[in-house]
C-alpha cells in the first residue's frame, strides 16, 4: 500500500486502502463462491464464472437500465441499485441452480453445455439490449459497467464489505456439513445433511458472492478456477477449514501482488485482468486435459 | 420396526416397485435376494429417504422418513449404497469418522473416536487405517465403507450388496461380522444379497423380489426350495443339504 507512495498522504492512505479493500473483497468473493460451487457441484473445473452466471449479473444491470432508464436509475441510491441487482441475481440464480442441479440427477457433461449456453445467452442478451438503447442511456450504462481491477467501484465499499461479512458467517455455520456434502447426495443424506436446504443456502450464498465481484470489478471467468485449483493443490486436504481460507489467499496474493506489480513494473499499461484470465484460461485447459486421460 | 407400507416407485411407464408392503423386524439379518433389475435397491433407496416413493410409504419406529427430520433419522437408520465413490481424498479413519457426524455434528469427541477405531478394528482395517481410500483393493474398500456405516451406530443399518468385491474369505467374514453385529449389539440389519447360500446359512428372514413385488417373505427354508428358487430366478437350482444348511448349486 505504501510502495512508491509520493505526495499527500491524506489522499495516497484512502485512495490506497480503498483500492486494496476492494481487491481482498473481490478475492474472497471470488476463491469462497468458486470452492464452495464446486463443493455442491462436486466437480473441480465448473464455476460459477464458467457457468456464465457473471454474465448474468451484467445482463441483469443492462436490463434495468433498458426498462427503467437511466433518468430514474440515476436517482436512485447506486447501493440501493446495487442490493436491489443482487437479490434479483440470487432469485434468477437459484430457479437456474435448482433447475440444474436438484431437480432431478443430470450428467455433468449437459451441465456443463447448459452453462456455457447461458453465458452466450445473456452475454447476447445484454448485447441485443445495448445495441437498441439510446446513445445516452448506453453511455450511461457504459459507465456503471465499467467497474475493473484499476477502477473499483469504492461507493460500493462499505455495502460490499457488510454482505461480505454476512456470507463469511453462513459459511461458516456450515464449515462441517461442506465436508459431508463433499461425499455425495447420497451420503450426505445418510449422515443427517437437510441436503436441499444446506445446498440451497450454499447456492444463494454462492450468487451473492458473484454479484459483489461482478459489481466491484465486472466479469472474470477464470480467476477462480486457478485460485481453487492451486489452494486443493498447496494444501493437501479437501477439508473446507483449509481449502477456503487457502484459496482466499492465494487470490488475495494474485490480485494484490498482480496489482502492484502492473502498476510499479508496468505503468498501468497492462491490465491485470489479462494476464490473470490468460493465466486461469491455461489452468481451465489443463484441468480439461487431465480429467479426459483418466 | 420399519414398516413399508404399499410403496411404489415408477419411471415415466416403468413400475420398478409395485406396492410393496413390507416389516423389517426389530433385530437379526434380513436377507433380500432377486435378479437383477428386481427393484431391490430402489426399495432401500426409498426406506432411508435417499429417493422419494410415487406413493406409500416408510416408517421407522413410527417416525415417516419423508417427514422426520434427516438429523433424527440419520441416528436411527443407516444406508450404505451398492455403489460407493467419494469425490474426495481421504483416508480409511477419516471416511470412518464421517460415519460419526449425526453424532457429533463434525466435532468428534472421545466417545466418538471410540467407535470409528472399535469399527476400524472390527473390519480388520487397523494396518490399512491412514492408507488412502484410491490406494486399496475394492475389497479393502468395501469394507472400510461398512465400517462407516457401523460407525453411525444405528439401530437399523441397510447394506446394498455388502459382498460386492469380496473375496471367499471376507465374504463369510463379513456376513459371520454382520452376524455377530446383529447378535451382540441387538442391530437389525437388511443386506441384499446375490449368493442364496449366504442368504440360507446367515438371515433369520428373506425377502425375494422380482419385477419389482414380493415373490416371498419368510424363512431361509422357505427360500431354498427347487420350485420357488426356478420362479424366482427363471433358472433351474439344484438344492442340496450340507451339514444342516440347505444349499443351492447353480453352476451347472
Ligand atoms: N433413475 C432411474 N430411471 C429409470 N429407471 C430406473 C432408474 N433407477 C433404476 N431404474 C430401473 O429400475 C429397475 C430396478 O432397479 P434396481 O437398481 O432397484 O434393481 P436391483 O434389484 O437393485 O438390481 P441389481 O441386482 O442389478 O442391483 C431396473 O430395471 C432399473 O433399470
Ligand atoms: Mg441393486
Amino acid at each position: 500500500m505504501t510502495v512508491g507512495a509520493r505526495g499527500n498522504w491524506d489522499f495516497v492512505l484512502p485512495f490506497r486502502g480503498g483500492k486494496l479493500l476492494g481487491l481482498v473483497l473481490v478475492a474472497y468473493a471470488v476463491a469462497t463462491a468458486t470452492v464452495l460451487f464446486q463443493t455442491v457441484t462436486q466437480n473441480r473445473i465448473l464455476t460459477p464464472a464458467v457457468m456464465g452466471f457473471d454474465s448474468l449479473y451484467v445482463a441483469l444491470q443492462t436490463a434495468l437500465v433498458f426498462f427503467l432508464g437511466t433518468r430514474d436509475l440515476a436517482n436512485v441510491d447506486i447501493r440501493l441499485r446495487f442490493v436491489l441487482e443482487t437479490v434479483l441475481m440470487v432469485a434468477m440464480s437459484m430457479a437456474l441452480f435448482h433447475w440444474l442441479f436438484l431437480s432431478r440427477q443430470r450428467s455433468l457433461h449437459l451441465v456443463v453445455l447448459a452453462g456455457l449456453v447461458f453465458g452466450v445467452f445473456f452475454r447476447s442478451l445484454s448485447h441485443m439490449m445495448q445495441r437498441i438503447l439510446d446513445p445516452n442511456e448506453f453511455i450511461a450504462l457504459q459507465d456503471m459497467l465499467f467497474a475493473s481491477f484499476n477502477a473499483i467501484d469504492r461507493q460500493l465499499l462499505a455495502v460490499s464489505t457488510v454482505i461480505v461479512l454476512v456470507t463469511a458467517w453462513v459459511s461458516r455455520r456450515l464449515l462441517a456439513k461442506l465436508d459431508v456434502l463433499m461425499l455425495g447426495r447420497d451420503a450426505a443424506i445418510n449422515l443427517g445433511i437437510d441436503y436441499r436446504r444446506v445446498v440451497m443456502m450454499l447456492f444463494a450464498v454462492i450468487a451473492v458472492l458473484v454479484s459483489v465481484s461482478t459489481a466491484l470489478v465486472g466479469p472474470v471467468t477464470f480467476f477462480g478456477l486457478l485460485v481453487a485449483s492451486l489452494a486443493y493443490q498447496a494444501v493437501g486436504t479437501d477439508r473446507h477449514k483449509y481449502t477456503l481460507p487457502a484459496a482466499t489467499l492465494v487470490a488475495v496474493i494474485a490480485l494484490v501482488g498482480g496489482q502492484t506489480v502492473i502498476e510499479r513494473v508496468f505503468g498501468f499499461d497492462t491490465a491485470l485482468s489479462v494476464i490473470i484470465e490468460f493465466t486461469g484460461g491455461l489452468a481451465f485447459m489443463l484441468l480439461l486435459y487431465r480429467n479426459l486421460k483418466r | 420396526m420399519i414398516e413399508i407400507q404399499n410403496l411404489t416407485k415408477r419411471y415415466d411407464d416403468a413400475t420398478v416397485v409395485d406396492d410393496v408392503s413390507l416389516a423389517l423386524p426389530e433385530s437379526g439379518i434380513t436377507a433380500i435376494v432377486g435378479p437383477n433389475g428386481a427393484g431391490k435397491s430402489t426399495l432401500l433407496s426409498m426406506v432411508a429417504r435417499l429417493i422419494p416413493s410415487t406413493s406409500g410409504r416408510v416408517l421407522v419406529d413410527g417416525l415417516d422418513v419423508q417427514e422426520t427430520p434427516g438429523a433424527v433419522l440419520a441416528k436411527r437408520l443407516a444406508i450404505l449404497k451398492q455403489n460407493n465413490q467419494v469425490g474426495m481424498r481421504l483416508t480409511v479413519s477419516e471416511l470412518v469418522a464421517f460415519g460419526r457426524f449425526p453424532h457429533s455434528g463434525g466435532r468428534p469427541t472421545v466417545e466418538d473416536e471410540r467407535h470409528i477405531d472399535e469399527a476400524i478394528s472390527y473390519l480388520g482395517l487397523d494396518d490399512l487405517r491412514n492408507r488412502f481410500l484410491d490406494e486399496l483393493s475394492g475389497g479393502q474398500r468395501q469394507r472400510a465403507f461398512v465400517a462407516m456405516v457401523l460407525a453411525q451406530d444405528t439401530k437399523y443399518v441397510l447394506l446394498d450388496e455388502p459382498l460386492n468385491s469380496l473375496d471367499m474369505k471376507h465374504a463369510a467374514a463379513m456376513m459371520k461380522l454382520l452376524r455377530r453385529t446383529a447378535d451382540d449389539l441387538g442391530r437389525s440389519i437388511t443386506v441384499v444379497i446375490h449368493d442364496i447360500n449366504f442368504a440360507s446359512i446367515y438371515a433369520d428372514h428373506v425377502v425375494a423380489m422380482r419385477d419389482g413385488r414380493v415373490m416371498l417373505q419368510g424363512g431361509a427354508g422357505d427360500l431354498m426350495q427347487e420350485a420357488v428358487l426356478q420362479d424366482i430366478y427363471d433358472t433351474v437350482v439344484q438344492v442340496r443339504e450340507v451339514e444342516g444348511h440347505r444349499l443351492g448349486l447353480h453352476y451347472l
